[in-house]
Parts: C-alpha cells; sequence; structure tokens
C-alpha cells in the first residue's frame, strides 16, 4: 500500500442498495498537499470527501488517513483502546457557513477548541485569554478584525464564510476538508478569499481536500487537481497544477491558467456526456471507448 | 393625536377596546333589563369581587399553586421525554404513534381516575394540570432538537464530538425557542387542567367556588371566579412570554434586523 497521507484504495460506496456513488476510487494525497476533486455535478466528489472525514464507511475498500484507518466515527469512539494513537485533527467547511446564532463570532469559531483535545482540557481556563486570542488573531487573518463580538446575522455571507474557515482552522487542523466552501458567493469575494485560502495554506500547510465545481478556483488554489467521472464516480484524470506561488488574480488570466481551465472544462464536458447519454449499465464500457 | 408613535397608538387602542368592551357590556345589560341571573353588569361583577374577596383569595392561591406546581413538573417531565426522543431518530419514530394517542385522550376522562387512586383534592388536580401541558412541551423540545442542520453536525463529528457535546452545544440551544413557544401554550392548558380537576373533584379552588357558586345560582360570584381566572391566565402568559424575549432573543432579532 503507498503511504501517502490520505489513501482511498479501491473504495467503492452504494447508498442503501440503490445508487452506486464511487466505484473502484484510488485516490491519493500526500501530506501538506493541495488537492482539488473537480467533476460534473453529482458525480461523488462529496461522498470521497465525507469518507476521509469518516461520515460515511465504505461499501468496499479501505480509506487511510494520517497513517490509519478511516472508521465511521461513532463507531472509532467505541474502539478506543484499541487504537491508542490521538485521533487525526480535521477541519470541515461547507458551502453553508452554519453559525449558530445564540453565539458571537468568536465564540463561534472557538466551538472546536471546546471539543478537540488537547485544547478541550484547558478550555474552561483559556477561553478568556489565550483562546481568545488566538480566535482573534486568525480573524484578524481572514480579514475579519474586530467582528469577534459581532452576532452571525449582523454579517454578509462573504464574511459569514471567512469565519467559517476560522473556525475550520482554529484547531490547527492536520487535514483540511472543504465542500464548495466559496460556492454561494459572489465572483469579487470568491476570488478575494481565494486570496485568503491561500495564504492560510502557505502558512500552515494542512493537507487540504477541496471539492469545488468552480475550474478556475481549482487551477488557482490546488497543487492537484482530480477530475471525476459522471457517477459513479471514478478518477479520470490527475493534473499537476505547476504555477508559482503565490499565485495572483493577474496570473489567474495569464493564457497557461487559462488553457489549464479550458482542458478541465472539456474533459468534463466528456464526462458529462458519457454519463448522461448511457444507462449506467453501459458507462464503463463507453467511458473506455471514450479515453481510448 | 397623529404625534404618537405606532407603538404607543396600539396601547392606547387596545386600551380604549377593553374599556369599550366592558361598557358595553354594562350598557346593554342596562338597556334591555337583563337579569343578573342570566349575564350580571360588569359593576355587580366587581362589587361581587371587591366585597368576597377576603373568601376568594385563598381559593386563588390554591388554584394558582396546582397550576404552577403541575405546570413545573410537567414541563420538566416534557422537557426529560422530548430530549430523550429528540435525540434519536429511532425514538422518535417509536414513540410518536404513543405520544399522540396519549395526548388524544380528553384529559376530562382521567381525572376520575386520579381521583380513584388518590382521592380527591390537590393531587388529582396537580396530575390533571401536569398531564394537560407535558404534550406541547415533548413535541417542541424533540422537534428543536430534530431540526439541527446536518451540516453542523457532520463539523462537529469530524472534530471528534461525543453525542453528548453536539446536545449541549448545539441541540439543546437550538430547542430553547422551541421550548419557550411551548411554555406559552403549556401554562395556559396548565391552567384548564388545574380548573377542570377543582370541578370535577376538589374542595378547595376557583373550579370548586363557581361549581358551588353555580349551583346555588349565584350567577355574580361564577363570573367573578371567571374574571380570578382570566386575570391569573394573562399574568402568567406575558411572564412566559417575557421569560421566552430574555433567554430566546437571539432567534427572534434577526427580523428585527433585517426590518429596520
Amino acid at each position: 500500500m503507498s503511504n501517502a497521507f490520505i489513501q482511498l484504495s479501491e473504495v467503492t460506496l452504494q447508498y442503501g442498495a440503490g445508487t452506486l456513488a464511487l466505484d473502484h476510487t484510488t485516490l491519493g494525497i500526500d501530506e501538506g498537499d493541495f488537492v482539488a476533486l473537480v467533476g460534473p455535478s453529482g458525480c461523488g466528489k462529496s461522498t470521497i470527501l465525507k469518507l476521509v472525514a469518516g461520515l460515511l464507511r465504505p461499501s468496499a475498500g479501505v480509506v487511510i488517513a494520517g497513517g490509519r484507518e478511516v472508521g465511521a466515527i461513532g463507531k472509532q469512539a467505541a474502539s478506543v483502546h484499541a487504537s491508542p494513537s490521538p485521533r487525526l485533527r480535521v477541519g470541515l467547511a461547507f458551502q453553508n457557513p452554519t453559525m449558530l446564532p445564540w453565539l458571537t463570532i468568536r465564540d463561534n469559531v472557538m466551538i472546536p477548541l471546546k471539543i478537540v483535545e488537547p485544547f478541550r482540557q484547558d478550555f474552561a481556563k483559556k477561553k478568556k485569554g489565550e483562546y481568545a486570542d488566538r480566535v482573534e488573531a486568525l480573524l484578524a487573518q481572514v480579514g475579519l478584525k474586530g467582528f469577534g463580538e459581532k452576532r452571525p446575522w449582523e454579517l454578509s455571507g462573504g464574511m459569514l464564510q471567512r469565519a467559517s474557515l476560522c473556525r475550520a482552522l482554529i484547531h490547527d487542523p492536520e487535514l483540511l476538508l472543504l465542500d464548495e466552501p466559496f460556492g454561494a458567493l459572489d465572483q469579487f469575494t470568491r476570488e478575494e478569499l481565494w486570496d485568503i485560502m491561500q495564504k492560510l495554506w502557505m502558512d500552515r500547510r494542512p493537507t487540504v481536500l477541496l471539492v469545488t465545481h468552480d475550474l478556475r478556483e481549482s487551477a488557482y488554489l490546488a497543487n492537484r487537481i482530480c477530475v471525476m467521472s459522471s457517477r459513479p464516480g471514478r478518477i479520470l484524470e490527475t493534473r499537476d497544477v505547476g504555477f508559482a506561488r503565490p499565485r495572483t488574480l493577474e496570473s489567474s488570466y495569464a493564457p497557461e491558467f487559462a488553457a489549464l481551465v479550458q482542458q478541465l472544462r472539456m474533459r468534463i464536458a466528456d464526462a458529462r456526456r458519457d454519463g448522461d447519454a448511457t444507462p449506467p449499465a453501459a458507462v464503463a464500457a463507453n467511458s473506455e471507448g471514450a479515453t481510448a | 393625536m397623529n404625534a404618537l408613535s405606532p407603538l404607543a397608538r396600539q396601547r392606547m387602542l387596545s386600551v380604549v377596546a377593553f374599556i369599550g368592551f366592558f361598557l358595553l357590556w354594562e350598557i346593554i345589560c342596562v338597556a334591555f333589563g337583563v337579569s343578573d341571573l342570566v349575564l350580571p353588569r360588569p359593576s355587580q361583577i366587581a362589587q361581587v369581587l371587591i366585597e368576597k374577596m377576603p373568601l376568594l383569595w385563598p381559593h386563588a392561591v390554591q388554584t394558582l399553586y396546582t397550576t404552577l406546581v403541575g405546570f413545573a413538573l410537567g414541563v420538566l417531565a416534557g422537557i426529560v421525554i422530548g430530549v430523550g426522543i429528540g435525540s434519536s431518530k429511532l425514538a422518535y419514530d417509536v414513540t410518536y404513534p404513543l405520544l399522540v394517542g396519549f395526548s388524544s385522550i380528553p384529559k376530562v376522562a382521567v381525572v376520575p381516575l386520579f381521583v380513584v387512586w388518590f382521592g380527591a383534592g390537590t393531587v388529582p388536580a396537580i396530575l390533571t394540570s401536569l398531564v394537560i401541558c407535558i404534550f406541547p412541551v415533548v413535541v417542541n423540545v424533540a422537534t428543536g432538537l430534530a431540526s439541527t442542520e446536518p451540516e453542523l453536525e457532520d463539523v462537529l463529528r469530524v472534530l471528534g464530538a461525543r453525542k453528548r457535546d453536539i446536545l449541549w452545544n448545539v441541540g439543546l440551544p437550538r430547542a430553547l425557542p422551541y421550548l419557550f413557544a411551548s411554555l406559552k401554550i403549556a401554562i395556559t392548558l396548565s391552567f384548564v387542567g388545574t380548573v377542570l380537576a377543582e370541578t370535577v373533584a376538589s374542595n378547595k379552588g376557583i373550579g370548586t367556588v363557581m361549581m358551588i357558586a353555580s349551583g346555588n345560582f349565584d350567577v355574580p360570584m361564577v363570573f367573578a371566579g371567571l374574571f380570578i381566572l382570566a386575570a391569573m391566565g394573562i399574568a402568567l402568559y406575558a411572564l412566559s412570554s417575557l421569560v421566552e424575549q430574555r433567554m430566546t432573543g437571539w432567534s427572534k432579532r434577526k427580523t428585527d434586523v433585517s426590518m429596520a
């Protein structure tokens, strides 16, 4: 087996007796890497993310994260004596920022410190001092300086998404999982947040798995882009993105950047055509024909 | 007049409507010569209220006490049951038909049963008040818990949160507005339960007073009892509204801001 930080080996996932979401998918992500998953909608991008997070259990195959097999989270807690190694610290952010309306932004961002060890044990002691400073520093980094005391409804969608990123990062996760985090934002805010995301990643170097349907976003942020087929999802192609960092808005309009985005776009158009035109049983045979 | 703010105007109009209602009542009774055996005039009722207050007061206290004890126990039990069935989908699905069946029983029907078990007096009244107010609390708390966004739950589960963590940090605060909304309904129902049990089987309380008074055709006294009940009902409702506002302002302020 490969030594990748995150490794999906021949993973199949079937929801109940029905939809086959993933079919013998294999994917490896190195520690500190930034990988984007792109593909037609409903292709199982989010399913991969949930498998890595341990929110879903594969029907067949193995998911390894940080050197140990990922199980469904509830089960893992039961077998705590069997695996003494500390659990992987994971941060998660969705398209919907899901801030708790009864807490201030600071308290919202602080939630992981309340739950994750080793922060948890000192939470009562440090929440006013050290942890509050920590939140304040991170908020400042994403351009939310001074917004810690505000309530979620006083912030715009873009600001809430920044806070949501902070919540995903406050406990210094080794693995950051992002499921279309900028999907609901307008173009300008989105590009601003790409920049912030890139800075945060360059500072902290967590391993990032980003699910997105925005190809420019994937080319701007990722080191590697995995293109997925229509359902049942499989990785069709992996592209290394060699552009120098930090990438900027100007560089995202350079010819080679545009060329990459266009190639990705065409690849997904192929994947969609294969998926849409044929019944599920014929997809495997057909996609072999298309790649030949 | 136009200088008044809309709120002050609204308040003033409700006071006018309130006074107007009783004035109209008085006028109609006098104009048509309605007998006080049928519908006593408000002034007669007020007179009875003042004169008989020393007699009525202990009964009012008894009714209030019974209601509050039944309400407190009912809400407590409702929260426990609601959290129990709201935090598990299985428990929710399994016990829901049972709860609906239980709540569909007309509560008048259980009062005689309570009397057989515990004898006439305060206990059946408290129990009636308890069982009648439990259902809205259970349903609201369970619904509030069940309405947690799945995405947020995912965020917390990935952090390694235990079920207890999620319940404490997200589930219960999220259920609070639902709980307080149900308290307003529960306190009113609780009151109904108490008076119901008092009229059937008790020797104390406003319900009993009204039963005896109506047996003696003392209609002004019956109305005096009604007035006391109405006053207490309004006071209790206002109190739970106030508590609700204090505790769950965050769930309402959002609309205020967007309207401003």
